[in-house]
């Protein structure tokens, strides 16, 4: 993008444009190295652009061709049912991870949008940093490490057992800082004309927030609340410490609840052929389901001037 | 920033009132008792907000505090010796994580060496090389990377990288790179596909999207200026990114490679998946069945019936997170000082 920009005859290494544009210099034999050392660079370097794009394609690829095969309706309806019998689904598997994730959602959605209200709207001195900086260490810790928090607190302590509500917790841990990070975002994109005008009428603070701002930032928090979604959806390990999975269909909270990432685990360490087309097949369903959270997301900010 | 015009337009308000007397007489005390409660409503509305916040900052305190108290006991009980012996023996009650140390480490520094190269490559192609109309589709298809779930990546690992790896690339690699004095020695033994190499392989494939995000973003932030005077003294187009470019995003790109390190570090699912989970030896090859330390807690967390267990369990955890935080914070300065503040972290979450 550079070189268009450049003179012309300065540009000649760099882009060899042909027409008027003449090299100054004969080019020897070192020029001629230079330049074919430059154009393998760019060879190489294409090529990692196209191992990065093609290992995505690869992947989603085998996903859809190994897991269409085990898609049918009791695949969704049915509980996972032992070795030898015909059938068996990820039915409790979908409930528990719709459950687990709604849960999640009314924990942290208050949690993340608050404190995101908090910094773009109060927030100064070392109280807003040390939220900011809080959320910014939990984003960055490994997933497994709040898995054995909450396993720590509420499984062994607390609850005393495995629990759906141990899961939704750590989820919730888990999209907290994505939900923060992304209100703060958008609520500093509302412009300041806005809150001013509302303030100018005598309207409080509090109702400026949510009357003008949050409504005018909607399309951007609901973005952030989708992905923080689709990202705990597709969580496994925290889950696998906190929820362990189920076979039966469970609605209790406090009862271990199945989740589909855990159902695709059990199915893919089993030793059975047929267990394995239903991990692919599970596979298969979580990724529309991500996909079809991160389409919202997207559709969500589409047209929106605050996206 | 925002509070800021709440105390200003409403003194001003009550300014122009006093001054102008425009106000009706009548509607003074209704806005004085309108004022007297949205102001509790705003100190409630904001004490919430508040809460929120707080929320977030006791939750980091309790996991610090909590890990740290629960792995407590095993620490006290081995001393040092937690970190650097070997033996994980319930029934003789000997728990130590250097196996599972070495395993994070390993298959983290595989995954540095294979990924971070080609995201650079990535970022320098989507920044420097690419088509206008390009950018987007080859950014995007990177970027889904990142979303794919990471039992996805540990069910595909399972299936089809991990027996392509024993029939093909461990055994082309053992015959080439194995022969060479030194670092021959990582590529002895049986090539068995479910081992640290190819658990270091799919870590390197799931730190890629992050690193090149993030690379692609410092890369962004070099002023042309730069790129132009290199181009104008006859620089070629790879000198000028050699010389020009590089250098200057230096900083950030490693940051990004960083901020990858961390996301490998404590990769739980896939690795499990791939790494075999069956050998505690540490024998320098990478076609050795190991651990990693997320894998260790996912494999043994359901096993631990008796405290010292659980202890030993939340100590590796507690490692891991203070390793990772460590990585985690070194990342971010090194990004932040690039970008003078947020943008590029953002990308990534």
């Amino acid at each position: 993008m550079a070189a268009g920009t450049v003179a012309p005859g300065a540009s000649a290494p760099a882009g060899g444009s042909p027409g008027p544009t003449q090299l100054l210099f004969a080019p020897d034999a070192r020029y001629t190295r230079r330049r074919a050392y430059s154009t393998f660079m760019r060879g190489l370097v294409s090529a990692a652009a196209l191992l990065g794009v093609a290992v995505l394609w690869i992947i989603l690829a085998y996903v859809i061709i190994r897991g269409l095969p085990a898609l049918n309706l009791p695949f969704f309806t049915q509980r996972p049912l032992p070795y030898g019998q015909v059938g068996g689904g990820v039915g409790p598997a979908l409930v528990g991870s719709l459950i687990l994730m709604a849960v999640s959602a009314v924990i942290g959605v208050p949690v993340g949008v608050g404190a995101g209200i908090y910094l773009s709207e109060y927030g100064r001195g070392r109280f807003a940093d040390a939220i900011r900086f809080s959320s910014d260490l939990i984003a960055g810790m490994p997933s497994i490490v709040i898995g054995v928090f909450i396993w720590a607190w509420l499984v062994r302590t607390v609850i005393g057992n495995f629990s759906g509500l141990a899961g939704a917790i750590a989820l919730a841990v888990i999209m907290v800082p994505i939900i923060l990070r992304t209100v703060e975002e958008v609520l500093r994109l509302v412009p300041h004309t806005l809150r001013e005008a509302a303030l100018a009428l005598g309207v409080p603070q509090w109702r400026v927030i949510l009357g003008i701002v949050l409504p005018a930032a909607r399309a951007g928090i609901i973005t952030g609340v989708v992905l923080s979604l689709a990202r705990a959806g597709g969580e496994t390990a925290p889950l696998l410490l906190t929820a362990l999975g189920n076979q039966f269909f469970s609605f209790n909270l406090l009862q271990p609840m199945a989740a589909l990432p855990v159902q695709i685990y059990n199915y893919a360490v089993a030793p059975y052929e047929d267990w394995h087309t239903k991990a692919w097949g599970g596979a298969l369903v979580l990724i529309s389901l991500i996909g079809a959270l991160s389409v919202i997301a997207r559709y969500a900010t589409r047209g929106n001037r605050l996206g | 920033m925002a509070a800021q015009p709440s105390p200003i337009s409403s003194a001003s308000v009550a300014a122009v009132r006093e001054v102008t007397g425009v106000a009706p007489p009548g509607a003074a005390p209704r806005l004085v008792t309108h004022r007297s409660t949205s102001i509790t409503a705003d100190s409630v509305f904001q004490g919430g907000a508040r809460v929120a916040g707080g929320v977030i900052i006791a939750a980091l305190i309790g996991i610090l505090v909590l890990l740290a108290l629960d792995s407590r006991m095993a620490l006290s009980t081995f001393g040092l010796s937690f970190f650097t012996t070997s033996t994980w023996d319930n029934v003789k009650q000997q728990f130590g994580i250097l196996p599972y140390i070495y395993g994070t480490l390993m298959t983290s520094a595989v995954a540095m060496v294979l990924g971070v190269p080609v995201a650079i490559g990535a970022a320098l192609y989507v920044a420097e090389y690419c088509p206008n109309w390009l950018r987007t589709p080859i950014s995007f298809s990177v970027e889904l990377l990142a979303a794919i779930p990471s039992i996805i990546y540990g069910l595909w690992g399972f299936f089809i990288l991990s027996p392509f790896m024993r029939a093909y690339v461990e055994p082309a690699l053992q015959a080439t790179l194995g022969k060479l004095p030194v670092i021959g020695a990582l590529f002895s033994g049986n090539p068995i596909g479910k081992d640290l190499f190819t658990g270091g392989v799919i870590l390197a494939i799931m730190i890629l999207p992050t690193v090149m995000a993030v690379s692609r973003e410092v890369i962004l932030t070099v002023p042309p200026a730069q790129r132009e005077g290199m181009l104008a003294l006859g620089a070629t187009r790879w000198e000028t990114i050699t010389t020009a470019v590089l250098p200057y995003a230096r900083g950030g790109i490693a940051g990004a490679a960083i901020l990858g390190l961390g996301r490998a570090l404590g990769e739980t699912m896939a690795v499990t998946l791939v790494i075999g989970n069956s050998s505690r030896a540490i024998t320098g090859s990478l076609y050795t069945p190991g651990y990693t330390m997320a894998s260790a807690i996912a494999n043994q967390f359901n096993e631990a019936d008796n405290p010292l267990y659980s202890s030993a369990i939340t100590g590796v955890a507690f490692a891991l997170l203070l390793i990772a935080g460590v990585v985690n914070v070194l990342a971010r300065l090194l990004i932040w000082q690039m970008q003078g503040g947020r943008g590029a972290v953002k990308a990534v979450i």
